[in-house]
């Protein structure tokens, strides 16, 4: 056998073996590894979360840091004391800067702002009294848990 | 075979052009609000310009493998007609994704921002593109370099976490919020990889060629590194989602495979430049200066890249532009250089003479590009240290509009160097369009 097949037979090896890994690993976090104690949506929210996709709301504004820069953070904007559902149902339809002009009903504006509620009551962003080790974790707190 | 080769990388090129546009378009709109805010929305504009450039990745490395499996490594390709539905739905996905935004019946997930019911035939088309690549490969080559592998890998690892992508469908990812946003940023962590498997095989399959060595993609050392790189696209995507309330191995497991990132290909790349003799660089001159260009890349963008793959730093720099300087970084600095590299090599070998008559222009635009990609990186990695201070370190924050307010004059220098990148995008682009036509009428 030539050196260069005995490297594709190890080869081969090595990648079953990462691929079993894989599979494994997919399936727990599937399921234990993003499992937490938030309740799951109400048909309300995912009909808010539907209209936030559908806008592509995404391109400017974030959860958990993760889309578009031009717009603010919405993770927790419901339990902002400045801020809240009312803020959030004025603002939809306002048009100011680069938010587009929408034209949400109030049943719509209602679902919205409902699917930002539930997401508010999964954790914090942006994270605040992280306590830092010298390894470079950081530990976090998290709501429910 | 070689015209479905060459019209991917017509559409491929053309998808450059037209994500630059929309992203210098974008870059206004952060300046200008009202900037054609009633015809191409800011929710518009930003997937407009993010659909193009992956397009670029997708089609101009796909175009590039499909021509080097069977003109440079001369195999006889297992079916030309699943290459030509394959073109063929991807063309027809193209125009559909663009009616997609233009009319805004979109699906709204960040990267896959088209109506969902597109992802079918893209779908359909990865698996065709599988099909024909390994039963092409696999017939005809026993011992694979490691580009071939990593090209099959692309391919394999692309069609499942572009599933993935899509498991929000399922009632059990999407009623539960965390799991959904988890999963979405894992998928597309991943999908990157896969895309950089196939950009990164395309790099080293350049080196082995330009050298004339095949050694450059055997041995022990370069299948280290790609299985080390295999493990990042596995396991390693939990650094963009560290602040998510997930189970903390998830995290802990994704901060160690996380550090090993980047120092594999750098440390292939040096090795190969080192050993490279002046005689054969002449003959690939403009490849070769890309692939210089990816080198420096790399190595700006692997600071980052570690900087902010540290827990503790990445609380700041998390949701700042700092993240968006790293992703551009990486897309336009690392992979645009590689293929360019790649589309440079084929016109260089199809229409050499017609590629010396633009000698001059494409050496203007190698350096404009560059130089504009280096200050619109550094106004992004400025513009991110102000916001992180806004959202860390500010006891009182003022609004939101406040601090965009105060990150204005970096934008203002970010749009002109956006600018700039697309003059050295067309002053590159243009002669390889008309090398690759020429080439395709003849």
């Amino acid at each position: 056998m030539t050196v260069r097949n005995q490297l594709t037979r190890k080869n081969r090896l090595v990648m079953a073996i990462l691929v079993s890994i894989f599979i494994v690993y997919n399936f727990i976090i599937y399921t234990q590894g993003t499992s937490n104690n938030t309740p799951k949506m109400s048909e309300l929210a995912l009909q808010g979360e539907k209209l936030y996709q559908e806008n592509n709301c995404t391109a400017c504004h974030q959860f958990y840091g993760l889309g578009g820069y031009l717009g603010p953070d919405l993770t927790n904007i419901i339990s902002d004391e400045k801020k809240g559902p009312m803020y959030v149902k004025a603002f939809l339809n306002s048009g100011v800067k680069t938010m587009p002009k929408f034209n949400f009903t109030e049943e719509e504006k209602e679902s919205i702002v409902h699917f930002l509620t539930e997401i508010d009551q999964c954790g914090y962003y942006p994270i605040k009294g992280a306590e830092n080790k010298v390894t470079g974790w950081v530990n976090m707190k998290y709501k429910n848990q | 075979m070689k015209n479905i080769s060459f019209t991917f990388l017509i559409l491929a090129l053309l998808a450059l052009i037209v994500g630059a546009v929309f992203g210098t378009m974008a870059g206004i709109q952060y300046i200008k609000p009202d900037f054609l805010k009633d015809v191409i929305a800011f929710n518009k504009m930003r997937p407009l310009h993010v659909s193009s450039v992956i397009g670029w990745i997708i089609l101009s490395a796909t175009g590039g493998i499909y021509y080097y499996l069977t003109t440079v490594l001369k195999l006889k390709l297992f079916s030309k007609k699943l290459a030509r539905t394959h073109l063929f739905i991807f063309i027809v996905c193209s125009i559909a994704i663009y009616y997609s935004f233009f009319t805004g019946k979109m699906g709204g997930r960040e990267y896959l921002a088209y109506a969902p019911i597109i992802s079918v035939p893209i779908l359909v088309g990865w698996i065709l593109f599988g099909i024909n690549f390994f039963k092409t490969v696999v017939q005809q080559i026993k011992a694979w370099p490691v580009y071939l592998w990593m090209w099959g890998t692309g391919i394999i690892f692309m069609l499942y976490h572009f599933s993935e992508a899509h498991l929000w469908i399922i009632p059990h990812f999407r009623e539960n919020f965390i799991r959904d946003i988890s999963v979405q940023w894992k998928s597309y962590g991943s999908f990157v990889g896969s895309w950089n498997m196939l950009v990164y095989g395309t790099a080293i399959f350049l080196m082995s060629r330009i050298k004339n060595d095949e050694n450059v993609a055997r041995g022990k050392k370069v299948f280290f590194f790609y299985f080390l790189g295999l493990s990042n696209l596995m396991l390693g995507w939990a650094h963009h989602t560290y602040f998510i309330p997930t189970q903390p191995w998830v995290r802990y497991l994704a901060y160690g495979v996380s550090m090993t990132e980047w120092i594999i290909l750098i440390s292939i790349i040096i090795g190969w430049k080192r050993s490279l003799s002046k005689e054969k660089i002449k003959l690939n001159h403009t490849s070769y200066k890309f692939l210089l260009a990816t080198d420096f890349w790399v190595f700006v963008n692997l600071f980052v890249a570690l900087l902010i793959s540290i827990p503790y730093i990445n609380l700041f720099s998390h949701g700042t532009h700092i993240t968006v300087a790293h992703s551009m970084g990486t897309t336009i600095g690392i992979n645009t250089t590689i293929l360019l590299a790649s589309v440079f090599y084929i016109v260089n070998l199809e229409a050499n003479k017609h590629l010396k008559s633009f000698e001059k222009l494409i050496n203007a635009g190698y350096w404009l590009f560059n130089i504009s990609l280096g200050i619109f990186w550094v106004c992004l990695l400025l513009a991110g240290v102000e916001k992180s201070i806004w959202l860390h370190f500010t006891d009182n924050p003022s609004s939101f509009g406040e601090m965009q307010n105060k990150i204005v004059p970096y934008m203002y220098v970010f749009l002109g160097a956006g600018f700039s990148l697309l003059l050295g995008i067309l002053m590159i682009t243009f002669p390889l369009l008309g090398g690759i036509s020429y080439k395709l009428s003849d």
